[in-house]
Protein backbone atom coordinates (compact mmCIF):
# COMPACT_ATOMS: atom_id res chain seq x y z
CA UNK A 1 0.00 0.00 0.00
CA UNK A 2 1.52 3.48 -1.15
CA UNK A 3 -0.83 6.50 -0.84
CA UNK A 4 -0.19 10.16 -1.82
CA UNK A 5 -2.15 12.77 -0.14
CA UNK A 6 -1.72 16.73 -0.69
CA UNK A 7 -3.44 19.22 1.41
CA UNK A 8 -3.64 22.65 -0.23
CA UNK A 9 -4.90 26.44 0.64
CA UNK A 10 -3.67 29.72 1.56
CA UNK A 11 -1.28 30.29 4.50
CA UNK A 12 -3.23 30.94 7.64
CA UNK A 13 -5.74 27.80 6.91
CA UNK A 14 -3.77 25.42 8.70
CA UNK A 15 -3.20 22.71 5.87
CA UNK A 16 0.44 21.89 6.84
CA UNK A 17 -0.72 21.29 10.78
CA UNK A 18 -3.61 19.37 9.20
CA UNK A 19 -1.09 17.27 7.25
CA UNK A 20 1.45 16.56 10.20
CA UNK A 21 -1.23 15.17 12.25
CA UNK A 22 -2.70 12.84 9.74
CA UNK A 23 0.83 11.93 9.31
CA UNK A 24 1.28 11.67 13.06
CA UNK A 25 -1.57 9.37 13.16
CA UNK A 26 -0.19 7.32 10.41
CA UNK A 27 2.96 6.52 12.54
CA UNK A 28 0.75 5.49 15.34
CA UNK A 29 -0.80 2.86 13.11
CA UNK A 30 2.30 1.62 12.53
CA UNK A 31 2.92 3.19 9.02
CA UNK A 32 5.65 4.31 7.16
CA UNK A 33 4.77 8.06 6.67
CA UNK A 34 6.72 11.41 5.51
CA UNK A 35 5.71 14.76 5.58
CA UNK A 36 6.66 18.01 3.33
CA UNK A 37 5.26 21.18 2.59
CA UNK A 38 6.41 23.89 0.19
CA UNK A 39 5.00 27.17 0.73
CA UNK A 40 6.01 31.48 0.09
CA UNK A 41 8.26 33.78 2.40
CA UNK A 42 5.07 35.20 3.19
CA UNK A 43 2.84 34.17 7.04
CA UNK A 44 -0.35 34.63 5.86
CA UNK A 45 -2.03 34.24 2.24
CA UNK A 46 0.49 32.88 0.36
CA UNK A 47 0.17 29.37 -1.39
CA UNK A 48 0.11 26.92 1.06
CA UNK A 49 0.62 23.21 0.21
CA UNK A 50 1.82 20.13 2.26
CA UNK A 51 2.11 16.57 1.53
CA UNK A 52 1.60 13.10 2.64
CA UNK A 53 2.67 9.72 1.62
CA UNK A 54 1.76 7.08 3.78
CA UNK A 55 3.16 3.13 2.77
CA UNK A 56 3.72 -0.30 4.07
CA UNK A 57 7.49 0.45 3.06
CA UNK A 58 10.60 3.00 3.87
CA UNK A 59 10.00 5.73 1.53
CA UNK A 60 12.77 7.67 -0.55
CA UNK A 61 11.49 9.69 -2.85
CA UNK A 62 9.82 12.14 -0.13
CA UNK A 63 7.51 14.08 -2.40
CA UNK A 64 4.26 13.25 -4.55
CA UNK A 65 4.32 11.89 -8.03
CA UNK A 66 0.80 11.70 -8.42
CA UNK A 67 -2.11 12.20 -5.65
CA UNK A 68 -4.72 9.90 -4.42
CA UNK A 69 -6.38 12.54 -2.90
CA UNK A 70 -6.22 16.39 -3.02
CA UNK A 71 -7.31 18.98 -0.67
CA UNK A 72 -8.70 22.39 -1.89
CA UNK A 73 -9.06 24.81 0.33
CA UNK A 74 -9.14 27.93 -1.89
CA UNK A 75 -9.73 28.38 -5.87
CA UNK A 76 -6.35 28.92 -6.85
CA UNK A 77 -5.50 25.32 -5.14
CA UNK A 78 -7.75 23.78 -6.44
CA UNK A 79 -7.04 25.21 -10.13
CA UNK A 80 -3.27 24.11 -9.48
CA UNK A 81 -3.07 21.36 -7.94
CA UNK A 82 -6.04 18.72 -9.25
CA UNK A 83 -4.54 18.32 -12.32
CA UNK A 84 -2.16 15.13 -11.22
CA UNK A 85 -4.62 13.52 -9.24
CA UNK A 86 -4.23 9.51 -10.22
CA UNK A 87 -7.43 8.83 -12.88
CA UNK A 88 -9.30 7.39 -9.44
CA UNK A 89 -8.59 9.91 -7.06
CA UNK A 90 -10.56 11.86 -5.54
CA UNK A 91 -10.76 16.14 -5.09
CA UNK A 92 -12.27 17.52 -1.73
CA UNK A 93 -12.86 21.29 -2.16
CA UNK A 94 -13.96 23.79 0.18
CA UNK A 95 -17.18 24.15 -1.74
CA UNK A 96 -17.72 28.38 -0.43
CA UNK A 97 -14.01 28.62 -1.22
CA UNK A 98 -13.77 27.21 -4.30
CA UNK A 99 -16.67 28.28 -6.08
CA UNK A 100 -15.41 27.51 -9.34
CA UNK A 101 -15.23 23.27 -9.01
CA UNK A 102 -12.61 22.16 -11.41
CA UNK A 103 -13.62 19.90 -14.22
CA UNK A 104 -13.21 16.47 -12.55
CA UNK A 105 -15.11 13.11 -12.16
CA UNK A 106 -14.50 12.29 -8.56
CA UNK A 107 -15.15 15.47 -6.33
CA UNK A 108 -16.73 16.28 -3.26
CA UNK A 109 -17.36 19.37 -2.00
CA UNK A 110 -18.21 20.01 1.79
CA UNK A 111 -19.02 23.47 3.17
CA UNK A 112 -15.49 23.48 5.00
CA UNK A 113 -15.32 26.58 6.34
CA UNK A 114 -18.52 27.61 6.95
CA UNK A 115 -18.89 24.35 9.18
CA UNK A 116 -16.26 25.19 11.31
CA UNK A 117 -17.29 29.28 11.93
CA UNK A 118 -21.12 28.04 12.73
CA UNK A 119 -21.01 25.20 14.40
CA UNK A 120 -17.76 25.31 16.42
CA UNK A 121 -17.02 28.86 16.56
CA UNK A 122 -14.38 29.71 14.73
CA UNK A 123 -13.46 29.62 10.46
CA UNK A 124 -9.89 28.57 12.39
CA UNK A 125 -11.36 24.83 13.10
CA UNK A 126 -11.53 24.81 8.82
CA UNK A 127 -8.35 22.53 8.92
CA UNK A 128 -9.35 20.32 11.36
CA UNK A 129 -13.17 19.92 10.02
CA UNK A 130 -11.30 19.01 6.83
CA UNK A 131 -9.02 16.62 8.39
CA UNK A 132 -12.30 14.63 9.54
CA UNK A 133 -13.33 14.58 6.22
CA UNK A 134 -10.38 13.54 4.27
CA UNK A 135 -10.40 11.02 7.37
CA UNK A 136 -13.58 9.41 6.46
CA UNK A 137 -13.57 9.62 2.49
CA UNK A 138 -9.79 8.24 1.98
CA UNK A 139 -10.18 5.75 4.88
CA UNK A 140 -6.12 5.25 5.45
CA UNK A 141 -6.59 5.62 8.85
CA UNK A 142 -9.10 4.92 12.19
CA UNK A 143 -10.94 7.97 12.66
CA UNK A 144 -9.69 7.01 16.17
CA UNK A 145 -5.68 7.18 15.26
CA UNK A 146 -6.47 11.04 13.94
CA UNK A 147 -8.63 11.64 16.55
CA UNK A 148 -5.60 11.05 18.98
CA UNK A 149 -3.12 12.61 17.00
CA UNK A 150 -5.45 15.67 17.11
CA UNK A 151 -5.36 15.70 20.40
CA UNK A 152 -1.92 15.49 21.15
CA UNK A 153 -0.96 18.33 18.76
CA UNK A 154 -3.69 20.80 19.70
CA UNK A 155 -3.21 23.53 22.62
CA UNK A 156 -4.98 21.55 25.72
CA UNK A 157 -8.21 24.62 26.11
CA UNK A 158 -8.64 24.08 22.28
CA UNK A 159 -8.76 19.64 22.35
CA UNK A 160 -12.69 19.31 22.65
CA UNK A 161 -13.34 22.37 20.34
CA UNK A 162 -10.85 20.72 17.66
CA UNK A 163 -12.52 17.24 18.31
CA UNK A 164 -15.53 18.79 17.91
CA UNK A 165 -14.21 20.01 14.58
CA UNK A 166 -12.75 16.38 13.68
CA UNK A 167 -16.15 14.62 14.20
CA UNK A 168 -18.42 17.51 12.01
CA UNK A 169 -15.68 17.30 9.32
CA UNK A 170 -16.48 13.10 9.38
CA UNK A 171 -20.35 13.58 9.71
CA UNK A 172 -20.16 16.07 6.77
CA UNK A 173 -18.25 13.49 4.75
CA UNK A 174 -20.84 11.19 5.40
CA UNK A 175 -23.51 11.70 2.47
CA UNK A 176 -20.80 10.97 -0.02
CA UNK B 1 12.46 4.48 21.50
CA UNK B 2 9.12 4.73 20.39
CA UNK B 3 8.65 5.42 17.15
CA UNK B 4 7.11 9.29 15.97
CA UNK B 5 6.72 11.88 13.49
CA UNK B 6 9.61 13.98 13.05
CA UNK B 7 11.07 16.85 11.46
CA UNK B 8 14.98 16.93 10.31
CA UNK B 9 15.41 20.03 11.68
CA UNK B 10 13.61 18.82 15.23
CA UNK B 11 15.95 16.19 14.88
CA UNK B 12 18.97 17.93 14.55
CA UNK B 13 18.41 20.07 17.81
CA UNK B 14 17.95 16.31 19.56
CA UNK B 15 20.73 14.78 18.51
CA UNK B 16 22.66 17.74 19.78
CA UNK B 17 21.28 17.99 23.44
CA UNK B 18 22.20 14.11 23.01
CA UNK B 19 25.51 14.60 22.23
CA UNK B 20 26.11 17.02 25.37
CA UNK B 21 25.66 20.54 23.88
CA UNK B 22 24.08 22.99 26.09
CA UNK B 23 24.35 26.24 24.60
CA UNK B 24 23.35 27.71 21.37
CA UNK B 25 23.06 31.05 20.17
CA UNK B 26 21.25 31.72 16.91
CA UNK B 27 19.66 34.01 14.58
CA UNK B 28 16.73 32.20 13.23
CA UNK B 29 16.22 32.32 9.59
CA UNK B 30 14.55 30.05 7.08
CA UNK B 31 14.70 26.92 6.64
CA UNK B 32 16.95 25.95 9.75
CA UNK B 33 14.01 28.08 12.38
CA UNK B 34 12.89 24.99 14.12
CA UNK B 35 16.32 23.84 15.15
CA UNK B 36 16.74 27.54 17.17
CA UNK B 37 12.86 27.25 17.95
CA UNK B 38 13.61 23.43 19.75
CA UNK B 39 16.67 24.61 20.99
CA UNK B 40 14.77 26.75 22.79
CA UNK B 41 12.31 25.14 24.34
CA UNK B 42 14.67 21.80 24.86
CA UNK B 43 17.62 23.41 26.71
CA UNK B 44 16.48 25.12 29.34
CA UNK B 45 15.20 21.62 30.48
CA UNK B 46 18.57 19.96 30.70
CA UNK B 47 20.82 22.77 32.30
CA UNK B 48 21.49 24.64 29.39
CA UNK B 49 21.50 27.96 27.65
CA UNK B 50 19.77 29.07 24.54
CA UNK B 51 20.45 32.89 23.22
CA UNK B 52 18.69 34.61 20.49
CA UNK B 53 21.92 37.01 19.39
CA UNK B 54 21.20 40.17 17.43
CA UNK B 55 22.91 39.01 14.26
CA UNK B 56 24.37 35.95 12.45
CA UNK B 57 28.05 36.94 13.38
CA UNK B 58 27.16 37.39 17.18
CA UNK B 59 25.67 34.21 17.36
CA UNK B 60 28.83 32.28 16.14
CA UNK B 61 31.38 34.61 18.09
CA UNK B 62 28.85 33.43 21.34
CA UNK B 63 29.42 29.70 20.49
CA UNK B 64 33.01 30.48 20.37
CA UNK B 65 33.11 32.02 23.26
CA UNK B 66 30.94 28.99 25.45
CA UNK B 67 33.03 26.27 23.83
CA UNK B 68 35.85 28.31 25.31
CA UNK B 69 34.35 28.48 28.45
CA UNK B 70 33.91 24.54 28.47
CA UNK B 71 30.23 23.87 27.38
CA UNK B 72 29.35 21.87 23.95
CA UNK B 73 27.94 24.72 21.70
CA UNK B 74 26.07 24.71 18.22
CA UNK B 75 24.46 27.37 16.10
CA UNK B 76 22.26 26.78 12.88
CA UNK B 77 21.82 29.07 10.38
CA UNK B 78 21.10 29.59 6.53
CA UNK B 79 23.06 30.53 3.18
CA UNK B 80 22.83 34.63 4.12
CA UNK B 81 23.30 33.45 7.82
CA UNK B 82 26.49 31.25 6.38
CA UNK B 83 28.28 33.96 4.99
CA UNK B 84 28.15 36.11 7.73
CA UNK B 85 29.87 33.48 9.64
CA UNK B 86 33.15 33.16 7.81
CA UNK B 87 35.43 34.82 9.41
CA UNK B 88 34.52 33.16 12.74
CA UNK B 89 34.66 29.60 11.09
CA UNK B 90 38.22 30.60 10.38
CA UNK B 91 38.78 31.72 14.17
CA UNK B 92 37.43 28.35 15.49
CA UNK B 93 39.46 26.48 13.41
CA UNK B 94 42.99 28.61 14.08
CA UNK B 95 42.02 28.59 17.31
CA UNK B 96 41.32 25.21 17.52
CA UNK B 97 37.69 25.77 19.05
CA UNK B 98 35.12 22.42 18.78
CA UNK B 99 31.43 23.97 18.24
CA UNK B 100 29.43 22.93 15.39
CA UNK B 101 27.64 25.26 12.64
CA UNK B 102 24.16 23.35 11.10
CA UNK B 103 23.72 25.39 7.75
CA UNK B 104 20.37 24.14 6.39
CA UNK B 105 20.56 25.04 2.52
CA UNK B 106 18.27 27.43 0.75
CA UNK B 107 18.59 28.52 -3.14
CA UNK B 108 21.15 31.20 -3.14
CA UNK B 109 23.21 33.73 -4.02
CA UNK B 110 21.99 36.58 -1.21
CA UNK B 111 18.55 36.18 0.02
CA UNK B 112 17.55 34.00 -2.57
CA UNK B 113 14.31 31.90 -2.47
CA UNK B 114 13.99 31.45 1.06
CA UNK B 115 12.02 28.53 1.20
CA UNK B 116 13.18 26.53 -1.30
CA UNK B 117 15.49 23.65 -1.78
CA UNK B 118 19.34 24.39 -2.91
CA UNK B 119 22.47 22.33 -2.02
CA UNK B 120 24.29 25.36 -3.52
CA UNK B 121 26.51 25.60 -0.50
CA UNK B 122 28.73 22.80 -1.26
CA UNK B 123 32.10 24.49 -2.13
CA UNK B 124 31.62 27.37 0.76
CA UNK B 125 31.81 25.02 3.22
CA UNK B 126 35.34 24.21 2.18
CA UNK B 127 36.16 27.15 0.90
CA UNK B 128 34.35 29.94 2.57
CA UNK B 129 37.08 30.97 5.15
CA UNK B 130 40.53 32.56 4.05
CA UNK B 131 43.25 30.55 4.49
CA UNK B 132 44.01 26.70 4.51
CA UNK B 133 41.89 25.35 6.85
CA UNK B 134 40.86 21.84 7.54
CA UNK B 135 37.03 21.23 7.45
CA UNK B 136 34.68 18.20 8.41
CA UNK B 137 31.39 18.18 6.67
CA UNK B 138 28.81 15.95 7.01
CA UNK B 139 25.52 15.91 5.09
CA UNK B 140 22.53 13.47 5.95
CA UNK B 141 19.16 12.20 3.86
CA UNK B 142 16.88 11.33 6.34
CA UNK B 143 15.78 12.34 9.96
CA UNK B 144 17.29 9.85 11.71
CA UNK B 145 20.41 10.40 10.29
CA UNK B 146 20.64 13.76 10.96
CA UNK B 147 20.42 12.63 14.65
CA UNK B 148 22.71 10.53 13.92
CA UNK B 149 25.20 12.95 12.22
CA UNK B 150 24.54 16.00 14.69
CA UNK B 151 25.69 13.22 17.47
CA UNK B 152 28.51 12.76 15.17
CA UNK B 153 29.08 16.30 14.16
CA UNK B 154 29.31 17.40 17.91
CA UNK B 155 31.70 14.48 18.76
CA UNK B 156 34.48 14.92 16.22
CA UNK B 157 34.48 18.63 16.62
CA UNK B 158 35.61 17.72 20.76
CA UNK B 159 38.05 14.91 19.12
CA UNK B 160 39.78 17.24 16.59
CA UNK B 161 38.89 20.74 18.21
CA UNK B 162 37.57 22.22 14.79
CA UNK B 163 34.58 23.74 13.58
CA UNK B 164 32.38 21.21 12.17
CA UNK B 165 29.89 21.81 9.58
CA UNK B 166 26.27 20.18 9.47
CA UNK B 167 25.73 20.75 5.66
CA UNK B 168 21.83 19.79 5.73
CA UNK B 169 19.37 20.89 2.70
CA UNK B 170 15.95 22.15 3.18
CA UNK B 171 14.32 18.69 2.29
CA UNK B 172 15.53 16.85 5.02
CA UNK B 173 15.70 19.88 7.38
CA UNK B 174 11.64 20.10 6.66
CA UNK B 175 10.49 16.84 6.46
CA UNK B 176 9.10 15.16 8.60
CA UNK B 177 9.17 10.84 8.69
CA UNK B 178 8.45 7.98 11.35
CA UNK B 179 11.85 7.66 13.55
CA UNK B 180 12.65 5.87 16.22
CA UNK B 181 15.84 7.31 17.99
CA UNK B 182 18.05 5.82 20.13
CA UNK B 183 17.79 5.74 23.62
CA UNK B 184 21.59 6.66 24.10
CA UNK B 185 24.52 7.49 22.66
CA UNK B 186 28.24 7.69 22.58
CA UNK B 187 29.85 11.20 23.35
CA UNK B 188 33.60 12.08 23.10
CA UNK B 189 33.72 13.72 26.35
CA UNK B 190 35.42 17.26 26.33
CA UNK B 191 39.65 17.30 25.89
CA UNK B 192 41.18 18.00 29.46
CA UNK B 193 44.80 18.97 30.13
CA UNK B 194 47.10 16.18 31.14
CA UNK B 195 49.69 18.34 32.97
CA UNK B 196 49.61 21.14 35.52
CA UNK B 197 51.09 24.22 35.22
CA UNK B 198 53.95 23.33 37.45
CA UNK B 199 54.49 20.28 34.87
CA UNK B 200 54.78 22.76 32.52
CA UNK B 201 51.29 22.74 30.67
CA UNK B 202 51.03 24.51 27.18
CA UNK B 203 47.69 25.08 25.98
CA UNK B 204 48.36 24.38 22.51
CA UNK B 205 50.99 21.89 22.72
CA UNK B 206 49.46 19.06 20.56
CA UNK B 207 48.75 15.90 22.17
CA UNK B 208 49.83 11.98 20.55
CA UNK B 209 47.37 12.82 18.00
CA UNK B 210 48.07 15.79 16.90
CA UNK B 211 44.92 17.46 19.20
CA UNK B 212 45.55 19.96 21.51
CA UNK B 213 44.34 19.64 25.09
CA UNK B 214 43.47 22.95 25.74
CA UNK B 215 42.15 23.95 29.20
CA UNK B 216 38.49 25.49 29.42
CA UNK B 217 38.48 29.19 30.29
CA UNK B 218 38.19 29.43 34.38
CA UNK B 219 39.94 25.69 35.15
CA UNK B 220 43.00 28.26 36.55
CA UNK B 221 44.99 27.73 33.97
CA UNK B 222 46.64 31.06 31.83
CA UNK B 223 45.01 31.09 28.17
CA UNK B 224 45.53 33.14 25.30
CA UNK B 225 43.62 32.37 22.28
CA UNK B 226 44.03 34.39 19.50
CA UNK B 227 43.38 34.53 15.49
CA UNK B 228 47.20 35.12 14.49
CA UNK B 229 48.91 32.27 13.96
CA UNK B 230 50.67 31.34 17.72
CA UNK B 231 53.31 28.64 19.31
CA UNK B 232 52.52 25.97 21.99
CA UNK B 233 51.64 29.02 24.50
CA UNK B 234 48.53 29.92 22.64
CA UNK B 235 50.69 33.65 21.68
CA UNK B 236 51.40 34.94 18.66
CA UNK B 237 55.03 33.93 16.81
CA UNK B 238 56.00 35.37 13.29
CA UNK B 239 58.04 33.11 12.39
CA UNK B 240 58.15 30.82 8.72
CA UNK B 241 58.99 27.71 10.91
CA UNK B 242 55.90 28.15 13.55
CA UNK B 243 53.81 28.44 11.11
CA UNK B 244 54.51 25.90 8.33
CA UNK B 245 54.05 23.68 11.66
CA UNK B 246 50.81 25.36 12.87
CA UNK B 247 49.26 24.90 8.92
CA UNK B 248 50.63 21.63 8.75
CA UNK B 249 49.56 20.48 12.30
CA UNK B 250 46.12 21.72 11.43
CA UNK B 251 45.06 19.69 8.37
CA UNK B 252 47.24 17.12 9.92
CA UNK B 253 45.40 16.76 12.81
CA UNK B 254 42.57 15.42 10.78
CA UNK B 255 43.93 14.04 7.48
CA UNK B 256 46.13 11.17 9.67
CA UNK B 257 42.52 9.37 10.67
CA UNK B 258 42.04 8.75 6.90
CA UNK B 259 38.80 7.04 5.66
CA UNK B 260 37.59 6.57 9.37
CA UNK B 261 35.78 9.41 9.45
CA UNK B 262 34.65 9.66 5.70
CA UNK B 263 31.22 7.84 5.63
CA UNK B 264 29.90 6.79 2.29
CA UNK B 265 26.91 4.17 1.08
CA UNK B 266 26.82 1.99 -1.86
CA UNK B 267 23.33 0.58 -3.07
CA UNK B 268 23.15 -1.62 -6.07
CA UNK B 269 26.79 -1.30 -6.62
CA UNK B 270 27.93 -4.61 -7.33
CA UNK B 271 27.28 -5.04 -10.86
CA UNK B 272 26.34 -1.71 -11.79
CA UNK B 273 27.70 -0.27 -14.94
CA UNK B 274 26.59 3.47 -13.88
CA UNK B 275 26.59 5.43 -11.25
CA UNK B 276 24.80 7.88 -9.15
CA UNK B 277 26.75 10.45 -7.05
CA UNK B 278 24.15 12.16 -4.42
CA UNK B 279 23.82 13.47 -1.01
CA UNK B 280 21.32 14.76 1.23
CA UNK B 281 17.68 15.03 0.22
CA UNK B 282 18.61 14.76 -3.78
CA UNK B 283 20.06 11.16 -2.56
CA UNK B 284 16.53 10.17 -1.93
CA UNK B 285 15.44 10.75 -4.76
CA UNK B 286 18.37 9.01 -6.67
CA UNK B 287 17.74 6.07 -4.63
CA UNK B 288 14.04 6.19 -6.50
CA UNK B 289 15.51 6.63 -9.67
CA UNK B 290 18.27 3.16 -9.10
CA UNK B 291 15.26 1.39 -8.14
CA UNK B 292 13.25 2.17 -10.95
CA UNK B 293 16.10 1.43 -13.51
CA UNK B 294 16.95 -1.82 -11.80
CA UNK B 295 13.04 -2.87 -12.27
CA UNK B 296 13.59 -2.17 -16.01
CA UNK B 297 16.79 -4.10 -15.94
CA UNK B 298 19.42 -1.21 -16.47
CA UNK B 299 22.56 -2.13 -14.22
CA UNK B 300 22.83 1.31 -11.82
CA UNK B 301 24.24 2.15 -8.47
CA UNK B 302 24.26 4.78 -6.13
CA UNK B 303 27.16 5.81 -3.83
CA UNK B 304 25.76 8.52 -1.65
CA UNK B 305 28.50 10.37 0.19
CA UNK B 306 27.16 11.51 3.99
CA UNK B 307 30.74 13.29 4.48
CA UNK B 308 31.04 15.62 1.85
CA UNK B 309 34.10 17.25 3.42
CA UNK B 310 36.77 15.96 3.85
CA UNK B 311 36.11 14.46 0.09
CA UNK B 312 35.89 10.93 -0.67
CA UNK B 313 38.33 10.58 -3.02
CA UNK B 314 39.13 6.64 -1.99
CA UNK B 315 35.15 5.72 -2.52
CA UNK B 316 34.70 8.16 -6.33
CA UNK B 317 38.05 6.08 -7.27
CA UNK B 318 36.96 2.60 -6.68
CA UNK B 319 33.49 3.47 -8.11
CA UNK B 320 35.05 4.73 -11.26
CA UNK B 321 37.63 2.21 -11.88
CA UNK B 322 34.16 -0.29 -11.95
CA UNK B 323 31.50 1.66 -13.74
CA UNK B 324 31.54 3.36 -17.84
CA UNK B 325 29.94 6.56 -16.32
CA UNK B 326 28.95 8.72 -13.08
CA UNK B 327 26.25 10.98 -12.82
CA UNK B 328 26.48 13.87 -10.14
CA UNK B 329 22.81 14.95 -9.07
CA UNK B 330 23.08 17.50 -6.99
CA UNK B 331 20.84 20.66 -6.61
CA UNK B 332 23.37 23.55 -7.94
CA UNK B 333 24.74 24.86 -11.46
CA UNK B 334 27.83 22.24 -10.63
CA UNK B 335 29.77 22.05 -7.64
CA UNK B 336 30.74 18.34 -5.93
CA UNK B 337 30.92 16.91 -9.91
CA UNK B 338 34.27 19.26 -10.16
CA UNK B 339 35.61 16.88 -7.10
CA UNK B 340 34.15 13.58 -8.45
CA UNK B 341 35.83 14.23 -11.71
CA UNK B 342 39.35 15.25 -9.77
CA UNK B 343 39.20 12.08 -8.10
CA UNK B 344 37.89 9.85 -10.93
CA UNK B 345 40.94 10.77 -12.54
CA UNK B 346 39.48 10.02 -16.04
CA UNK B 347 38.97 6.24 -15.06
CA UNK B 348 35.14 7.00 -16.59
CA UNK B 349 32.75 9.78 -17.77
CA UNK B 350 31.52 11.88 -15.08
CA UNK B 351 28.13 14.15 -16.15
CA UNK B 352 26.38 16.90 -14.07
CA UNK B 353 22.82 16.25 -13.54
CA UNK B 354 21.94 20.13 -11.98
CA UNK B 355 19.13 21.74 -10.84
CA UNK B 356 18.78 25.13 -9.24
CA UNK B 357 14.88 26.03 -10.15
CA UNK B 358 13.56 25.89 -6.04
CA UNK B 359 12.33 22.72 -7.23
CA UNK B 360 13.89 19.45 -5.31
CA UNK B 361 14.59 16.62 -8.15
CA UNK B 362 11.49 14.48 -9.28
CA UNK B 363 13.49 10.27 -10.03
CA UNK B 364 12.38 10.71 -13.80
CA UNK B 365 15.20 13.89 -14.26
CA UNK B 366 18.64 11.78 -12.92
CA UNK B 367 16.94 8.83 -14.67
CA UNK B 368 16.72 10.94 -17.98
CA UNK B 369 20.56 12.36 -17.15
CA UNK B 370 21.64 8.69 -16.69
CA UNK B 371 20.06 7.05 -19.53
CA UNK B 372 21.62 10.09 -21.67
CA UNK B 373 24.85 9.15 -20.39
CA UNK B 374 23.99 5.10 -21.39
CA UNK B 375 23.17 6.14 -25.29
CA UNK B 376 26.15 8.57 -25.41
CA UNK B 377 28.64 5.81 -24.35
CA UNK B 378 26.91 3.18 -27.19
CA UNK B 379 27.43 5.92 -29.79
CA UNK B 380 30.89 5.59 -28.78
Amino acid sequence: MKKELRFSGSGGQGVITAAIIYAEAAVDEGKEAVQSQSYGPEARGGASKAEVILSDYKIYHPHITSPDVVLAMTQKAADKYYADLKENGLLIIDEDLVPNAPNFKNIVKIPITKIAAEQVGAALYSNIVALGAVTRLTDFLSFDAVKKAVENRVPKHTIDANVKALQLGWDAAKVW
Amino acid sequence: MKARLMQGNEACAEGAIAAGVRFFAGYPITPSTEIAETMARMLPLCGGKFLQMEDEIASMGAILGASLAGVKSMDATSGPGFSLKQELIGYGAVAEIPCVLVNVQRVGPSTGQPTAPSQGDVMQVRWGTHGDHPIIALSPWSVRETYDATVMAVNYSERFRTPVILLMDEIVGHLRERVELPDSVEIYPRRQPKKTRAEGYQPYEPDEDLVPNIADFGKGYHIHVTGLIHDETGFPVGSPEVTEKSIRRLHEKIARVGEEIIHTYEYCMEDAEYAVVAFGGTARTAYETVRRMREQGKKVGMLRLMTIWPFADAAIKRVAKKVKGIVVAELNYGQIVHEVRRAAEGRCEVALCGKYNMKAFEPEEIEEAVKAMMEGGANK
